[in-house]
């Protein structure tokens, strides 16, 4: 039987059966939309936490105070130690050479008034490097510089957040003065919207210098965290060690009783993919799942249909049809199926990614990888769930085929 | 003095035995049957139901393989052959007329005729052209081609049957009760089908029948009874 001959003879005979085709191929329809689906869900959501990670700053690593232990070796919070002071921060940026920037930092809740309005934020108090560091711009007046630093000047820059909180929306602040635990300070500058983070929302923060927080608020010289940004991708882990190893010997301890903690920006970004990963994963064999019940109903209707068409088969067979060619033909019926509902499926996959990514539940991505993925694997199943009911198509006796009722 | 015409030996059925093992037992259902059908001839193979009569077509066809004994067709001993070879030899000289007609049901007429053409690798363009001429010779009018098999009438059915059995050009017509779902008058018209696709195309056809005046439409006939041959003569 030639191929053109073969694919007519596929034709007709599903053709003549259109709903019970259509029936058996939804199956394998919804088993491939929802792999492609989510695929593209569980990728999109991976992608998108990356990213937010990566926008407090690129090749970033925190130090933060180790938890205070007391001699019974009760461990309070991590970070409510205070072992870290500016000069930790300003001994990394003179002595290691991969640190880029570095930005200490002491934050806190206070609250904030002006002209009858307040609100509760984080006041961060730092140096200029902040805005390198962490990835903050200002879109309006100026970040806190090292003179103001110097000066322990009484200035702040506001999150756009607090901004509309305090002045309301599209109303500029810069000038303006503000109360922040009852301290008058003068606003600068404003940030540039960064969109809501999961980890922490720079948004919602008001910049002030680190010499006037540490004055004026924590009332000592250490500091809560000190980022550091490394010169490359390549150097964070160069960067983690030779953090460590400074930091130690300034403050006279070995490694097992470090009085810090390291983060590694890398590592939570390793972390959460691995998460993300695990979820795809997930996702996608819950679907594979759909697909080996879809491609059970494909054999389930090829040997249904093998059997209405036994009078057939034993006539094919007597006109001089050989095993081999009654196999192909009901082999490619079957996949001929899955192929069909393998595209719709991707149709539908891809329609569905879409429409979450356009509703904004969550911004998706395809991958044609997993589109060709999907078109094979729907081949296949033609292949492994069809193959039975052919082998039992070709097996027939043509006399007792024919004779059939 | 009947004139004598040199006849090839189409046909040699030398000593056939079919021997059916079943969990009872074993069951003889041809015993050393031995007979020469010549080309062009129309013979009818006779018999009660259970005579063997079945198992002989079946044989004759290139279905099943004897037991023992050799099948000779055009020159060719069939009774050794695998079941692919056996498909070649009914693609390529053998055409069956069955008494159930097995047309595809949702089939066009000629798309049922041409079928055996498919497996024959005939090139498609030149298809419907020997279709056509089959379906002349079997006599269906010529506004029923493309008709539906399942529109068509019992009698016109057969007639699609017949064409499809001619369309390969076989050295042999085998005709399966070919008569036995059609009322009487139209499986007169039948059986004068084949009297003249004989007759004037010289085409060789067996007539497999358990009725004698079915059997009487051809020129000789081979009475079979509990698997052996009764009686060979000619009507």
């Amino acid at each position: 039987m030639i191929i053109s001959d073969l694919l007519e003879e596929t034709f007709l005979a599903l053709s003549s059966n259109k709903v019970r085709s259509g029936l058996t191929i939804l199956g394998i329809i919804i088993g491939i939309s929802s792999v492609i689906a989510m695929v593209s869900i569980g990728q999109g959501s991976q992608a998108s936490i990356q990213a937010s990670i990566q926008s407090i700053g690129a090749n970033l690593i925190q130090v933060q105070p180790g938890s205070q232990r007391s001699f019974a070796g009760v461990a309070t919070q991590r970070g409510s130690a205070k072992s870290l002071t500016a000069e930790d921060a300003q001994a990394i940026a003179d002595e290691i050479s991969v640190a880029q920037a570095v930005a200490p930092e002491v934050s806190s809740r206070y609250q904030v008034a002006v002209k009858g309005t307040n609100t509760n934020t984080s006041i961060v108090g730092t140096t200029s490097s902040y805005t390198q560091v962490r990835n903050v711009q200002v879109i309006e007046g100026n970040f806190i510089t090292d003179q103001q630093n110097s000066s322990v000047a009484k200035v702040a820059v506001l999150g756009p957040t607090v901004s509309t909180d305090l002045f309301g929306e599209g109303v500029s602040p810069v000038g303006q003065t503000i109360r922040i635990n009852g301290s008058q300070f003068t606003v600068i500058g404003l940030t540039v919207i960064k969109g809501g983070s999961s980890f922490s929302n720079q948004d919602d923060m008001i910049f002030i210098p680190l010499s006037t927080a540490q004055r004026y608020f924590s009332g000592d010289e250490y500091v809560t965290s000190i980022s550091v940004q490394a010169t490359s991708e390549k150097t964070v882990d160069e960067l983690e060690t030779e953090i460590t190893n400074l930091l130690l010997s300034r403050h006279h301890l070995d490694a097992a009783s470090a009085d810090f903690s390291i983060l590694n920006q890398a590592d939570i970004i390793a972390t959460a993919s691995s998460v993300t990963e695990t979820f795809t994963t997930l996702l996608a064999a819950v679907a594979g799942i759909s697909l080996v019940v879809g491609g059970i109903g494909i054999m389930n209707m090829m040997l249904t249909s093998v059997t209405e068409r036994t009078k057939e088969i034993g006539l094919r067979k007597a006109i001089g049809a050989k095993r081999k060619e009654i196999e192909q033909q009901f082999l490619v019926e079957s996949v001929m199926l899955t192929l069909a509902g393998g595209i719709i499926g991707i149709a539908l996959g891809l329609g569905i990614s879409y429409v979450v990514s356009v509703l904004g539940i969550v911004s998706t991505s395809v991958s044609w990888s997993s589109v060709l993925l999907a078109f094979g694997v729907s081949a296949a199943i033609g292949i492994v769930f069809g193959y039975y009911p052919a082998r039992r198509a070709a097996g027939m006796n043509p006399i007792v085929a024919l004779r059939y009722e | 003095m009947a004139v004598h015409f040199p006849r090839n030996h189409m046909i040699e059925v030398k000593n056939v035995s079919k021997t059916y093992v079943t969990g009872a037992g074993s069951f003889d259902a041809l015993k050393e049957v031995s007979f020469t059908i010549h080309d062009g001839e129309f013979v009818a193979i006779m018999g009660p139901s259970g005579s063997g009569k079945s198992t002989l077509m079946h044989i004759l066809g290139a279905l099943d393989v004897p037991t023992n004994g050799t099948y000779v067709l055009d020159g060719k001993d069939v009774s050794t052959l695998s079941e692919d070879e056996l498909a070649d030899i009914r693609r390529e000289h053998i055409g069956f007329v069955f008494q159930s007609f097995n047309l595809l049901p949702r089939a066009s007429v000629i798309r049922n005729v041409t079928l055996p053409l498919v497996y024959k690798q005939i090139p498609k363009e030149q298809r419907e052209k020997i279709a056509t001429a089959s379906l002349k010779s079997a006599g269906l009018d010529e506004q029923y081609f493309y008709h539906l098999s399942n529109q068509l009438s019992g009698g016109q059915i057969q007639r699609v049957a017949i064409a499809r059995a001619l369309v390969n050009q076989p050295s042999l017509i085998l005709a399966d009760e070919p008569t036995g779902n059609l009322d009487s008058h139209t499986g007169q018209i039948v059986l004068e089908t084949f009297q003249k696709l004989n007759r004037e195309e010289k085409r060789t056809i067996i007539l497999i029948t358990h009725e004698s005046d079915v059997a009487e439409h051809a020129d000789r006939i081979i009475f079979i009874r509990d698997g052996a041959i009764e009686s060979d003569k000619p009507v």
